[in-house]
């Protein structure tokens, strides 16, 4: 297992250097400088070559991104051109706040997902199973901005039970409680569309796994069809199922950048958005390269909680 | 067989138990004597001689003070740091007398060193600390050859040359003075750590989240009625005016024109407006094509029907514009100055006069950028007007930085016009760095058309180092009729800027610097 593991996060570093060099030539060939974007309109074009200068930005860019990955090696990430701080310092802060906003939502779209799956299995083509597929195909085709505005407009402003942005209160905030309250709206917005995914896969694995000849043999002996469900067919789908969720946690990621947008919430995608339209091509480059980990590291417990219940895969 | 189903229901029960618990805060409103205030961005940095952005500069006016301030409601310098001064007859030596007795926020004492700490960083090379840049706005003062500590109490800048806009440029963030101790302690990350001797004192800056300044009890002006002021960044406008909606705000600023109105109706919240000094406007290529004919350059402005474009496109969010020079500069602004009226037929008539019918046209457009409201919609609009009087426009829209890449270094050989908005703090900014000979793109200016009058150029340079103020709104008044005759521009709108709050917010007015003052500002 161990052995595994590590492979598996040995494999990540060729990744890692491939995402970063496709996003600094992307961010290269957007038009308009950094130097540009911190000077202002009425920059003269010697302080923007200035600036280039002090910057680095007038090197070639390969010497550039070589000279980043050598600070990265050294645990240095640089300093954000357009928030003046150490790109380490912003990252690690607002990631805390995506990171419960995206772990709240993928485990509330994995068991709203796993539950109305089963739930649709089992009564397949009866009354609950037509009801549960239209709300999933209704929650995967929503696009999530919109629903956030809708349930803003619902839930903050007509009846006003939630606050509409922010993670916590702006003056006197702080505590669970304001941060649970803050929570709710964003969270269900970005689970909507994973929980939708995630119920359509389960459902079409628990329907392979129910056909199985060891289920009808498990009825035979006369097992409760609780227990069949749940110990012989359910556990048997997982394995199916726990890999994509792992999967459904980059969607989760990637919509938090829309969701944190609409409700402001002062997570790595709102940052991410903010460093583009500024070409702060070092906080672009800190904040790709920390949700790339995060991406890999989550499919890769994914593929161990896969392998540790399905002990064919590990050889 | 039904168990699945039960704890599907249970579990949803128990979210919406879990709902009910938590939802008891969101009714707060926010507290009595803090103000929350809804950004439209996160702000860069809160060092005022790094900031160019009009969002900073709302929490910068708030923490620092300058050598003067504008006077409220105008553009006119005001004592603030200094309690008065004495300008040399030849113009070039400033003497400002400083107020005693002021500290700023981190302790250390304001005096004649710290001004001078102030103007030097940003503009001597050489200084310790000008590697805590850049500065972009330093080009404000490079009029000053020098800033020279005459005592702990008295500064004297020497100019270069006479500059009459140095006083309002003194009065512009970039003239704020910053705490030298704090600079020092801090470094660059300064932004980050200011201290000032403004009516409030800055607490806390949550990234995305908050910037909390408190109440400075020992302000030399009288200690604010707010306790506290706490500005959001809110990007999404349709999330701000949830916001403002649902009470987690108690003000905001640049309110959708759509939402305003819905304001207005509503008892519960107070709108307000103020013309700034902005204008929006075409730049007509003078050099070459058919702009290079007065006449043509007169008939567009005839053909644009200003009127409907403020009104249906920017739904009364602007004014229709007479000329270069915005009325928010009262005492510069030519009053008998009239907008060219929208005259199809008038236009239509010159065109035929020039000899440039069916002319076909080349046309820069934005979508979107500081101060230019709705660019594409208006545009459009344009290009409507101007086809009614046979003219071929032909659109080419481009990204903010890649649009000021295009036009910044001239029109020439490229297009025939192009949008463009300017807001300044003194009447002499615009003209003299967009409209002079001297101010053509290869001589470092903003001159994209090319314009070119010798007289024009002989009253700017005159306003601009004449240091009575009653002879410099002369020659600008003079300067406005001919450019309005030569037209070359389309002078279409100057902005009004708006904000809503709360019934309960006593004491604020908007102001034509667009900054945002909360020092008399009262929320019981």
């Amino acid at each position: 297992m161990g052995a595994y593991i590590l492979k598996r996060l040995l494999a990540l570093i060729p990744i890692l250097i491939g995402l970063t060099i496709i996003v600094f030539l992307m961010i290269a060939l957007i038009p308009g400088g950094t130097a540009v974007a911190i000077l202002g309109p009425l920059a003269s074009a010697e302080s923007v070559a200035k600036l280039n200068a002090e910057l680095g930005l007038d090197q070639p860019l390969p010497q550039q991104y070589l000279h980043w990955l050598g600070n990265l090696l050294h645990g240095d990430l640089g300093r954000s051109y357009s928030l003046k701080r150490p790109v380490v310092d912003e990252i690690f802060e607002r990631f805390s706040a995506t990171a419960i906003l995206a772990g709240t939502s993928l485990v509330l779209c994995s068991i709203f997902g796993l539950l109305a799956g089963i739930v649709s299995a089992v009564r397949q083509f009866g009354w609950t199973d037509r009801i549960v597929t239209f709300v999933v195909l209704i929650g995967i085709s929503t696009p999530s901005f919109w629903l956030g505005l809708l349930l803003i407009m619902l839930f903050a402003v007509a009846w006003p039970i939630f606050p509409p942005s922010g993670m916590y209160l702006a003056y006197g905030g702080g505590g669970i409680l304001d941060l649970l309250n803050h929570l709710v709206l964003p969270a269900v917005t970005l689970a909507v569309v994973a929980t939708g995914v995630i119920a359509r896969l389960t459902r079409t694995a628990m329907l392979e796994v129910l056909r199985q000849d060891y289920i009808r043999t498990a009825r035979a002996k006369g097992l409760t069809e609780g227990r069949v469900i749940y110990r012989h067919a359910f556990k048997s789908a997982l394995v199916t199922v726990i890999p994509l969720i792992g999967v459904q946690a980059g969607l989760v990621i990637g919509g938090a950048v829309y969701i944190e947008t609409v409700f402001q919430w002062p997570g790595i995608g709102r940052m991410l958005v903010g460093a583009i339209s500024t070409r702060d091509i070092l906080l672009v480059q800190g904040g790709v390269l920390l949700l790339a980990v995060t991406y890999v590291l989550i499919n890769l417990i994914a593929d161990i909680i896969q392998t540790l219940l399905d002990p064919r895969l590990k050889s | 067989m039904r168990f699945p189903l039960r704890n599907a229901l249970a579990g949803l029960a128990f979210v919406a138990l879990a709902g009910g618990a938590v939802t008891a805060p969101a009714l707060a409103q926010t507290p009595p004597n803090v103000l929350i205030v809804g950004q439209i961005a996160e702000p860069k940095s809160l060092d005022p001689s790094v900031d160019t952005a009009v969002n900073d500069f709302r929490i910068l006016m708030n923490l620092y003070d300058g050598l003067v301030r504008y006077k409220d409601g105008t553009l006119e310098p005001e004592p603030a740091l200094a309690e008065s001064w004495d300008i040399s007859d030849d113009g070039l030596t400033y003497t400002f007398h400083l107020r005693q007795g002021v500290t700023f926020h981190d302790g250390t004492p304001f005096n004649a060193e710290a001004v001078k700490f102030t103007f030097d960083r940003m503009l001597d090379d050489k200084h310790p600390f000008h590697d805590t840049g850049p500065f972009p706005l330093a080009f404000f003062f490079s009029a000053i050859d020098s800033t020279n500590v005459i005592d702990d109490s008295t500064v004297e800048f020497k100019l270069k040359e006479p500059y009459a806009p140095f006083l309002s440029n003194l009065a512009y963030p970039a003239g704020l003075i910053v705490s030298p101790t704090a600079v020092k302690e801090h470094g660059a990350d300064f932004g980050r750590n200011p201290s000032g001797t403004g009516p409030f004192k800055f607490e806390n800056w949550d990234s995305n989240t908050s910037v909390v300044i408190t109440r400075n009890e020992d302000y030399w002006d009288g200690a604010p009625p707010l306790e506290a002021v706490v500005y959001r960044p809110i990007t999404d406008a349709n999330t701000r005016v949830a916001e403002m909606l649902s009470g987690g705000i108690d003000l905001m600023v640049e309110v959708p024109p759509d939402n305003l109105q819905q304001f207005r109706d509503n008892a519960d919240y107070q709108v307000y407006e103020q013309a700034g000094p902005h204008l929006w406007f075409l730049i007509l290529n003078a050099k070459e094509g058919p702009f290079a004919d007065k006449k043509v350059r007169q008939a567009v402005n005839y053909a644009i029907d200003k009127k409907t474009l403020v009104e249906n496109v920017l739904q009364g969010t602007a004014e229709v514009a007479a000329g270069p020079t915005p009325p928010a500069f009262a005492w510069a602004y030519n009053e008998a100055l009239e907008p060219y009226p929208y005259d199809p037929e008038k236009a239509k008539a010159l065109l035929k006069e020039a000899g440039a019918e069916g002319a076909e046209l080349t046309f820069y457009v934005t979508e979107g950028g500081s101060g230019m409201l709705d660019p594409v919609a208006m545009g459009t609009a344009i290009q409507a007007d101007l086809a009614k009087v046979g003219l071929k426009v032909k659109i080419e829209t481009y990204e903010w930085n890649t649009f000021l890449g295009e036009v910044n270094p001239g029109l020439e050989g490229k297009a025939d016009m192009a949008e463009m908005a300017w807001m300044t703090n003194d009447p002499d900014t615009l003209p003299f760095l967009a409209l002079r000979t001297d101010a053509f793109p290869d001589k470092g200016g903003f001159n994209s058309g090319y314009y070119s009058n010798p007289k024009v150029d002989e009253l700017l340079e005159k306003a601009r180092t004449s240091t009575d103020q009653a002879e410099r709104a002369k020659l600008y008044k003079e300067m406005q009729t001919i450019v309005r005759e030569d037209a070359p521009w389309a002078f279409i709108a100057n902005w009004k800027q708006n904000a809503v709050s709360t019934a309960a917010v006593e004491g604020f007015s908007l102001q034509p610097s667009f900054f945002l003052i909360l020092r008399d500002v009262a929320k019981p």
